[in-house]
């Protein structure tokens, strides 16, 4: 039982990052229709951002994580957002009205420019690179389960982003006209909504929640690499089609029931580890066999 | 609208192709040498240049350029200039077929150093093979590459007659492991590896003595490369009780792996072969680390007399890389290729699959005494020098603990 909690925490951890970078894939979706497979790549940028900063940063800064976190997480939000707007303005505005085929390998496409930009011209990317010692080291012990400061600073922060955007998508005004936009874009337009700056602002919304995402994993897991990217955008990605993509809800419950398969599956089935991305995959395959649209697809009014 | 839509995406995709075609030309126009020689040998490599392997890989890049460039300027091969044509194969099986592809089908190119994984060797072997090119790798260590897939079973058969190696295999190198973690009172181990053909066999052999002198492997796990999160695997270890882990892989996936473990609160050492005996695996594996544990093949190339020379010559001609765990090999290697193409050049005129299979035989036929110690082949390909090293950790770099050769 202790090892089944002890897994089931790790699971949570492990979901609160997908889910996070699910965000931005679904949040993106709802509005334009587009799967922008370059999203993973803007949760590896957010980390190198927060990484290019601590570098960066006086000695006396770098031990104290109370400031040094913060600061490494704008810097991250920074660089994944200002990608984020020019990739949206250069690559995927002047298609907004070509087939959706045409952003879809347009998207792949920024993808693999940001993983190779990365790897070039990133000083020392070509290896994996060591990531500081953001979070705090340490750890509580409930009932003989270790959960670790860090995870605990991982699933708060990404449950507190998680509300907050829901509360802005659902009470804001700028909420308001993304679900207008996402609902009946030409529509809104009509209604004086500026559609462009709306998408924008999905964008560097999605953009923001995967740096979030990307320095948390960078100093939970002690390591950053070019290609982090590809692998937990498709988790992320896989995510979002779970939990209904399009859907804020379900995305998130999407992002935690794939962490949670994944590590149970490493306990619990045979070869467990070295298959966990296959059980994780077969999970996705029964869902939409049963529920082609995700666990919570059919809210279809509520997406954003 | 629409055109100008057009015209807007039209121009990265022609700086791309700029881009792309302006490398092509690069590399072509980056080999003419030129020297005393009239005619022209090439030696080709195939290693991770890039990527997070790309640390060796580079390393064994700049040992073979050394080893080059000293055979033109001492003149070695009358008559004959050597050009030197190194290939990224990215550590990925698939780019690697690719680059045989492209080498093997290169006219004046007689011999190959590579690769650094198992994995790809296996997927270059025939291509190589098929045009009578020498292939020696200074790092590959599967048994299976040299002694056939049935090599466990001890049906042993040479699949290829033009591959070689200077690394000793895992068939010593696991169960040379597995003898020093129970000299060191250990008993319960558990296991990991990354399910790469290196990874996997060096496991597999490790477990067999592991069993053969009593000791228990308490959890046997595997991940894939790439795998970052590591607490499902280290949760499962934990409660077993496990004294040291014993992993099958390379320092991308074993370093956040020791560091994960660490910071779990799993205290115990990280034991891998020579796929994590690289400064990288310190960096990655963090200051907790102290006390983790390595086997590579040789004896350390620092303390050796006779890698000396090469050590200050790699130095001297100011490589931005370190040599790396198989720069020294790698150095032998070309070597092996070069004291060849010597013996059988010389009055020959041009490379067709006579002189090539001349070549393989001179290189079977090795005997000298390289950076790294004796070298010669056995009847499969595999270096009779099969010296071994465990590493350790200590303050925060690799220090040999024990150099000696493998006595079942």
């Amino acid at each position: 039982m202790t090892q089944f909690l002890q897994q089931l925490t790790n699971g949570v951890v492990l979901g609160a990052t997908y889910g996070l970078i699910a965000l931005g894939y679904t949040m993106v979706y709802g509005i334009i229709q587009l799967i922008n497979f370059a999203h993973g790549d803007i949760f590896m940028l957010g980390a190198f951002g927060g990484l290019a900063l601590y570098d960066v940063l006086p000695h006396s800064m770098q031990d104290q994580i109370i400031i040094a976190l913060p600061l490494c997480t704008l810097a991250g939000i920074a660089l994944s957002v200002a990608v984020a707007v020019v990739m949206e303005r250069v690559a995927y505005r002047p298609l907004r009205n070509a087939p959706r085929l045409a952003p879809l390998i347009t998207a792949i496409g920024v993808s693999a420019m940001i993983e190779e930009g990365t790897r070039l011209w990133y000083p020392g990317a070509k290896a994996p690179l060591d990531f500081p010692q953001l979070l705090p080291s340490g750890a509580v012990t409930l009932g003989g389960v270790r959960i670790s400061y860090a995870s605990i600073v991982v699933v708060v922060v990404a449950v507190v982003l998680m509300i907050a955007l829901q509360t802005f998508v659902l009470r804001s005004r700028t909420g308001r006209a993304m679900r207008a936009t996402a609902q009946d874009p030409d529509t809104a337009k009509l209604m004086g909504i500026n559609t462009d700056r709306v998408i924008v602002v999905t964008f560097v919304l999605g953009a923001s929640l995967a740096a979030v995402a990307g320095v948390l994993q960078g100093a939970r897991l002690g390591t950053v690499r070019f290609d982090d990217g590809f692998i937990a955008g498709l988790k992320a990605f896989t995510a979002a089609v779970l939990g209904g993509i399009g859907n804020i809800t379900g995305c998130v419950a999407g992002g935690f029931i794939l962490g949670i398969v994944e590590v149970m599956a490493v306990q619990y089935l045979p070869h467990g580890s070295g298959y966990k991305d296959l059980w994780a995959f077969v999970v996705l395959i029964l869902v939409l066999v049963f529920k082609p649209n995700g666990l919570f697809g059919e809210e279809v009014a509520v997406r954003a | 609208m629409r055109n100008r839509y057009v015209v807007r995406a039209a121009i990265p995709a022609i700086i791309g192709v700029i881009a792309v075609t302006g490398c092509g030309s690069n590399k072509s126009s980056g080999g003419g040498t030129g020297s005393s020689g009239s005619h022209t040998v090439v030696i080709g490599l195939s290693a991770p240049l890039t990527g997070p392997l790309s640390a060796l890989g580079l390393g064994m890049k700049n040992s073979v350029d050394l080893a080059v460039k000293q055979a033109n300027s001492a003149n070695k091969i009358k008559g004959w200039t050597i050009k030197f044509d190194p290939q990224d194969d990215q550590g990925d099986a698939n780019v690697g077929g690719q680059v045989a592809a492209s080498l093997s089908s290169e006219s004046n190119l007689v011999g190959i150093v590579g690769t650094l994984n198992s994995s790809v060797a296996q997927q270059e072997q025939k291509a190589f093979n098929d045009q009578n090119i020498v292939m020696i790798s200074p790092a590959n260590t599967n048994p299976a590459l040299t002694q056939g897939d049935n090599y466990a079973s001890g049906t042993k058969t040479r699949p290829y007659k033009s591959y070689f190696r200077v690394a000793t295999t895992d068939s010593i190198q696991g169960p040379f492991a597995a003898q020093y973690l129970k000299s060191q009172g250990i008993n319960k181990v558990a296991t990991v590896n990354d399910q790469k053909t290196y990874g996997a066999g060096l496991v597999a052999e490790f477990e067999k003595q592991w069993k053969k002198q009593g000791g228990t492997v308490t959890s046997h796990q595997t991940i894939n490369p790439g795998d970052k999160d590591f607490s499902g695997v280290i949760s499962k270890i934990k409660p077993t009780g496990a004294q040291a882990l014993y992993y099958g892989g390379e320092y991308p996936e074993a370093g956040p792996l020791s560091k994960q473990m660490k910071a779990a609160g799993l205290n115990i050492p990280l034991m891998g072969g020579d796929g994590i005996y690289d400064p990288t695996y310190v960096k990655l594996a963090g200051s907790k680390s102290d006390g983790d544990l390595a086997t590579s093949v040789g004896a350390p190339t620092d303390k050796l007399q006779s890698a000396q020379d090469f050590v200050s010559a790699y130095k001297s001609a100011g490589y931005k890389e370190d040599f790396s765990a198989y720069g020294a090999y790698s150095y032998d290697a070309a070597n092996v290729i070069i004291n060849a193409m010597a013996k059988v050049l010389p009055g020959k005129t041009s490379i067709d699959s006579t002189v090539r299979q001349a070549i393989v035989a001179a290189v079977q036929s090795t005997d000298f005494d390289g950076v790294t110690g004796h070298v010669s082949f056995d009847q499969y390909g595999d270096t009779t020098n099969k010296v071994l090293t465990v590493y350790k950790v200590k303050g925060g770099a690799w220090v040999p603990v024990k150099t000696d050769t493998f006595n079942s």
